[in-house]
Protein backbone atom coordinates (compact mmCIF):
# COMPACT_ATOMS: atom_id res chain seq x y z
CA UNK A 1 0.00 0.00 0.00
CA UNK A 2 2.73 2.97 0.48
CA UNK A 3 4.99 1.32 -2.20
CA UNK A 4 1.89 2.37 -4.58
CA UNK A 5 1.52 5.60 -2.79
CA UNK A 6 4.61 6.77 -3.06
CA UNK A 7 5.42 5.59 -6.94
CA UNK A 8 1.84 7.64 -7.57
CA UNK A 9 3.37 10.44 -4.96
CA UNK A 10 6.70 10.31 -7.37
CA UNK A 11 5.14 10.69 -10.15
CA UNK A 12 3.15 13.21 -9.89
CA UNK A 13 6.01 15.07 -8.25
CA UNK A 14 8.33 14.62 -11.34
CA UNK A 15 5.34 15.42 -13.84
CA UNK A 16 4.65 18.49 -12.08
CA UNK A 17 8.57 19.60 -11.82
CA UNK A 18 8.47 19.17 -15.54
CA UNK A 19 5.56 21.14 -15.62
CA UNK A 20 7.49 24.16 -13.87
CA UNK A 21 10.35 23.91 -15.89
CA UNK A 22 7.91 23.55 -19.02
CA UNK A 23 5.11 25.38 -18.39
CA UNK A 24 4.31 28.51 -20.64
CA UNK A 25 2.83 30.84 -18.21
CA UNK A 26 3.88 31.76 -14.97
CA UNK A 27 0.56 30.57 -13.52
CA UNK A 28 0.53 27.62 -14.88
CA UNK A 29 4.37 26.70 -13.94
CA UNK A 30 3.31 28.36 -10.15
CA UNK A 31 0.31 25.85 -10.60
CA UNK A 32 2.38 22.64 -11.26
CA UNK A 33 4.27 23.89 -8.71
CA UNK A 34 1.84 23.30 -5.80
CA UNK A 35 0.90 20.13 -6.92
CA UNK A 36 4.98 19.45 -6.74
CA UNK A 37 4.84 20.55 -3.16
CA UNK A 38 1.14 18.34 -1.95
CA UNK A 39 2.94 14.95 -3.64
CA UNK A 40 6.63 15.55 -1.59
CA UNK A 41 4.06 16.51 1.48
CA UNK A 42 2.40 13.36 0.89
CA UNK A 43 5.77 11.56 0.73
CA UNK A 44 6.72 13.39 4.19
CA UNK A 45 3.34 11.50 5.80
CA UNK A 46 4.63 7.92 3.97
CA UNK A 47 8.32 8.82 5.74
CA UNK A 48 6.49 9.22 9.30
CA UNK A 49 7.15 13.43 8.86
CA UNK A 50 3.63 14.12 9.94
CA UNK A 51 3.94 18.05 11.38
CA UNK A 52 6.67 19.00 8.12
CA UNK A 53 3.77 17.92 5.90
CA UNK A 54 1.41 19.93 7.33
CA UNK A 55 3.67 22.86 7.53
CA UNK A 56 4.68 21.93 4.07
CA UNK A 57 1.58 22.37 3.02
CA UNK A 58 0.32 25.25 5.06
CA UNK A 59 3.53 27.56 4.74
CA UNK A 60 5.19 26.42 0.95
CA UNK A 61 2.12 25.29 -0.85
CA UNK A 62 -0.36 28.15 1.46
CA UNK A 63 1.70 31.12 2.11
CA UNK A 64 4.95 31.08 -0.42
CA UNK A 65 3.02 30.23 -3.40
CA UNK A 66 0.43 32.96 -2.89
CA UNK A 67 3.40 35.49 -2.61
CA UNK A 68 4.53 34.30 -5.54
CA UNK A 69 0.66 34.59 -6.94
CA UNK A 70 0.59 38.04 -5.80
CA UNK A 71 3.58 38.55 -7.27
CA UNK A 72 2.56 37.45 -10.87
CA UNK A 73 -0.93 39.30 -10.84
CA UNK A 74 0.64 42.24 -9.17
CA UNK A 75 3.02 42.32 -12.71
CA UNK A 76 0.48 41.14 -14.23
CA UNK A 77 2.53 38.48 -15.81
CA UNK A 78 -0.46 36.08 -16.32
CA UNK A 79 -0.77 36.54 -19.76
CA UNK A 80 2.88 36.02 -20.49
CA UNK A 81 2.94 33.55 -23.19
CA UNK A 82 6.03 34.73 -25.35
CA UNK A 83 8.64 31.12 -25.33
CA UNK A 84 11.23 31.84 -23.15
CA UNK A 85 12.92 28.66 -22.96
CA UNK A 86 15.99 29.09 -24.03
CA UNK A 87 17.13 26.47 -27.10
CA UNK A 88 20.05 25.80 -29.12
CA UNK A 89 23.43 25.35 -27.13
CA UNK A 90 21.62 26.77 -24.01
CA UNK A 91 19.96 23.77 -23.63
CA UNK A 92 22.73 21.61 -24.29
CA UNK A 93 24.44 23.01 -21.23
CA UNK A 94 21.45 22.89 -18.98
CA UNK A 95 20.74 18.93 -19.91
CA UNK A 96 24.87 18.44 -18.98
CA UNK A 97 24.55 20.41 -16.06
CA UNK A 98 21.28 19.02 -14.72
CA UNK A 99 22.42 15.66 -15.69
CA UNK A 100 25.90 15.94 -14.13
CA UNK A 101 24.49 17.18 -10.86
CA UNK A 102 21.80 14.59 -11.18
CA UNK A 103 23.53 11.97 -11.90
CA UNK A 104 26.46 12.68 -9.03
CA UNK A 105 23.57 13.18 -6.37
CA UNK A 106 22.00 9.65 -7.38
CA UNK A 107 25.60 7.92 -6.53
CA UNK A 108 25.83 9.38 -3.22
CA UNK A 109 22.41 9.34 -2.51
CA UNK A 110 21.54 5.86 -3.62
CA UNK A 111 24.72 3.77 -2.57
CA UNK A 112 25.06 4.00 0.68
CA UNK A 113 21.93 3.61 1.87
CA UNK A 114 20.94 -0.10 3.18
CA UNK A 115 17.08 -1.20 2.20
CA UNK A 116 15.77 -1.91 5.61
CA UNK A 117 16.46 1.42 7.12
CA UNK A 118 13.26 2.58 7.53
CA UNK A 119 13.35 -0.12 10.87
CA UNK A 120 16.67 1.06 12.16
CA UNK A 121 17.73 2.79 15.80
CA UNK A 122 17.41 6.27 14.84
CA UNK A 123 13.68 5.30 13.21
CA UNK A 124 12.89 3.46 16.11
CA UNK A 125 14.10 6.71 18.02
CA UNK A 126 11.94 8.97 15.86
CA UNK A 127 8.71 6.44 16.51
CA UNK A 128 8.93 6.40 20.18
CA UNK A 129 9.17 10.19 20.74
CA UNK A 130 6.48 10.93 17.98
CA UNK A 131 4.62 8.26 20.52
CA UNK A 132 5.17 10.14 23.77
CA UNK A 133 5.06 13.60 22.84
CA UNK A 134 3.08 13.53 19.96
CA UNK A 135 4.51 14.52 16.37
CA UNK A 136 4.57 18.36 17.28
CA UNK A 137 6.66 17.42 20.80
CA UNK A 138 8.70 15.38 18.64
CA UNK A 139 10.58 18.28 17.01
CA UNK A 140 9.45 21.04 18.94
CA UNK A 141 11.72 19.67 21.92
CA UNK A 142 14.57 19.16 20.61
CA UNK A 143 14.24 22.52 18.43
CA UNK A 144 13.76 24.87 22.07
CA UNK A 145 16.72 22.95 23.67
CA UNK A 146 19.58 21.78 21.33
CA UNK A 147 18.70 23.97 18.63
CA UNK A 148 17.24 27.20 20.39
CA UNK A 149 19.85 29.54 19.44
CA UNK A 150 19.33 28.59 15.65
CA UNK A 151 15.81 28.92 16.06
CA UNK A 152 16.60 32.14 17.08
CA UNK A 153 18.61 33.38 14.63
CA UNK A 154 15.91 32.22 12.29
CA UNK A 155 13.51 34.76 13.88
CA UNK A 156 16.17 37.39 13.15
CA UNK A 157 16.55 36.01 9.56
CA UNK A 158 13.05 36.43 9.08
CA UNK A 159 12.44 40.28 10.69
CA UNK A 160 15.44 41.27 8.05
CA UNK A 161 14.08 39.75 5.47
CA UNK A 162 10.38 41.44 5.74
CA UNK A 163 12.58 45.47 6.12
CA UNK A 164 14.21 44.50 3.36
CA UNK A 165 11.36 43.19 1.08
CA UNK A 166 9.92 46.21 2.42
CA UNK A 167 12.71 48.66 1.31
CA UNK A 168 13.31 46.69 -2.01
CA UNK A 169 9.77 47.06 -3.15
CA UNK A 170 8.73 50.76 -1.71
CA UNK A 171 9.32 53.19 -4.38
CA UNK A 172 11.64 55.74 -3.68
CA UNK A 173 10.50 59.13 -2.80
CA UNK A 174 10.26 61.46 -6.33
CA UNK A 175 9.93 57.96 -8.54
CA UNK A 176 6.35 57.82 -10.05
CA UNK A 177 4.43 55.16 -9.33
CA UNK A 178 3.30 53.09 -11.66
CA UNK A 179 2.81 49.81 -10.54
CA UNK B 1 11.23 3.63 0.10
CA UNK B 2 14.27 5.35 1.35
CA UNK B 3 16.12 4.27 -1.18
CA UNK B 4 13.47 5.46 -3.65
CA UNK B 5 13.13 8.83 -1.97
CA UNK B 6 16.65 9.70 -2.34
CA UNK B 7 17.13 8.90 -5.87
CA UNK B 8 13.54 11.50 -6.59
CA UNK B 9 15.36 13.71 -4.35
CA UNK B 10 18.41 13.78 -7.09
CA UNK B 11 15.84 13.81 -10.03
CA UNK B 12 13.63 17.08 -8.51
CA UNK B 13 17.05 18.99 -7.63
CA UNK B 14 18.10 18.28 -11.27
CA UNK B 15 15.31 19.27 -12.90
CA UNK B 16 15.09 22.44 -10.76
CA UNK B 17 19.25 22.84 -12.10
CA UNK B 18 17.61 22.46 -15.40
CA UNK B 19 14.40 25.10 -15.02
CA UNK B 20 17.20 27.64 -13.17
CA UNK B 21 19.49 27.55 -16.67
CA UNK B 22 16.66 27.11 -19.08
CA UNK B 23 14.28 29.40 -18.66
CA UNK B 24 14.33 32.98 -19.14
CA UNK B 25 11.46 34.03 -16.61
CA UNK B 26 13.00 35.48 -13.20
CA UNK B 27 9.68 34.34 -11.52
CA UNK B 28 9.82 30.60 -13.04
CA UNK B 29 13.56 30.62 -12.20
CA UNK B 30 12.80 31.81 -8.72
CA UNK B 31 10.40 28.56 -8.46
CA UNK B 32 12.73 26.40 -9.79
CA UNK B 33 15.07 27.72 -6.94
CA UNK B 34 12.24 26.57 -4.50
CA UNK B 35 12.36 22.86 -6.15
CA UNK B 36 15.62 22.45 -5.42
CA UNK B 37 15.16 23.32 -1.92
CA UNK B 38 12.11 20.46 -1.73
CA UNK B 39 14.62 18.07 -3.11
CA UNK B 40 16.94 19.12 -0.33
CA UNK B 41 14.10 18.83 1.98
CA UNK B 42 13.02 15.42 0.80
CA UNK B 43 16.90 14.40 1.42
CA UNK B 44 16.86 15.20 4.80
CA UNK B 45 13.27 13.55 5.86
CA UNK B 46 14.50 10.30 4.39
CA UNK B 47 17.81 10.21 5.69
CA UNK B 48 16.26 11.57 9.27
CA UNK B 49 14.98 7.78 9.83
CA UNK B 50 18.82 7.05 9.34
CA UNK B 51 20.36 9.69 11.61
CA UNK B 52 17.63 10.81 13.84
CA UNK B 53 15.23 13.80 14.60
CA UNK B 54 18.14 16.37 13.37
CA UNK B 55 17.10 15.98 9.73
CA UNK B 56 13.60 17.02 10.09
CA UNK B 57 14.84 20.29 12.16
CA UNK B 58 17.05 21.08 9.63
CA UNK B 59 14.03 20.76 7.06
CA UNK B 60 12.89 23.23 9.12
CA UNK B 61 15.52 25.99 9.05
CA UNK B 62 15.48 25.20 5.26
CA UNK B 63 12.21 26.30 4.99
CA UNK B 64 12.46 29.81 6.90
CA UNK B 65 15.81 30.49 4.45
CA UNK B 66 13.74 29.72 1.59
CA UNK B 67 10.74 31.95 2.88
CA UNK B 68 13.06 35.08 3.58
CA UNK B 69 14.54 34.24 -0.19
CA UNK B 70 11.05 34.42 -1.43
CA UNK B 71 10.30 37.68 0.23
CA UNK B 72 13.49 39.38 -0.62
CA UNK B 73 14.03 38.02 -4.20
CA UNK B 74 10.50 38.81 -5.15
CA UNK B 75 10.74 42.64 -4.01
CA UNK B 76 14.03 42.36 -5.86
CA UNK B 77 12.06 41.46 -9.38
CA UNK B 78 9.43 44.30 -8.30
CA UNK B 79 12.00 46.43 -8.11
CA UNK B 80 13.70 45.98 -11.27
CA UNK B 81 10.50 45.19 -12.99
CA UNK B 82 9.53 49.15 -12.53
CA UNK B 83 12.43 50.42 -14.25
CA UNK B 84 13.04 47.98 -17.52
CA UNK B 85 9.09 46.97 -17.59
CA UNK B 86 9.84 43.08 -18.13
CA UNK B 87 10.70 39.98 -15.39
CA UNK B 88 12.95 38.72 -18.86
CA UNK B 89 16.36 38.21 -17.30
CA UNK B 90 18.04 38.56 -20.65
CA UNK B 91 16.31 42.16 -20.72
CA UNK B 92 18.15 43.04 -17.10
CA UNK B 93 21.17 45.28 -18.46
CA UNK B 94 21.08 47.36 -14.46
CA UNK B 95 24.60 46.42 -13.75
CA UNK B 96 25.63 46.87 -17.82
CA UNK B 97 27.50 49.88 -18.59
Amino acid sequence: MTDVLFVLFAVVALGGAAGVVLGRSPVASLLFMVATLASVAGIFVLLEAHFLAAVQVMVYAGAIMVLFLFVIMLLNLGHDYRADLKFGLWSLLALSVSGLTGGLLWTFLADPVPAGALGGAAASAIDAAVAEKGAVGAIADPLFTDYVVAFELTGLLLLVAIVAAVVLAKPRSGEEQEC
Amino acid sequence: MLTYALPLSAALFAIGTLGVVVRRNAIVMFLCIELQLNAVNLAFVALSRQVGIEGQLFVFFVMTVAAAEAAVGLAIIIAVFRHQRTVQVDRFNLLRW
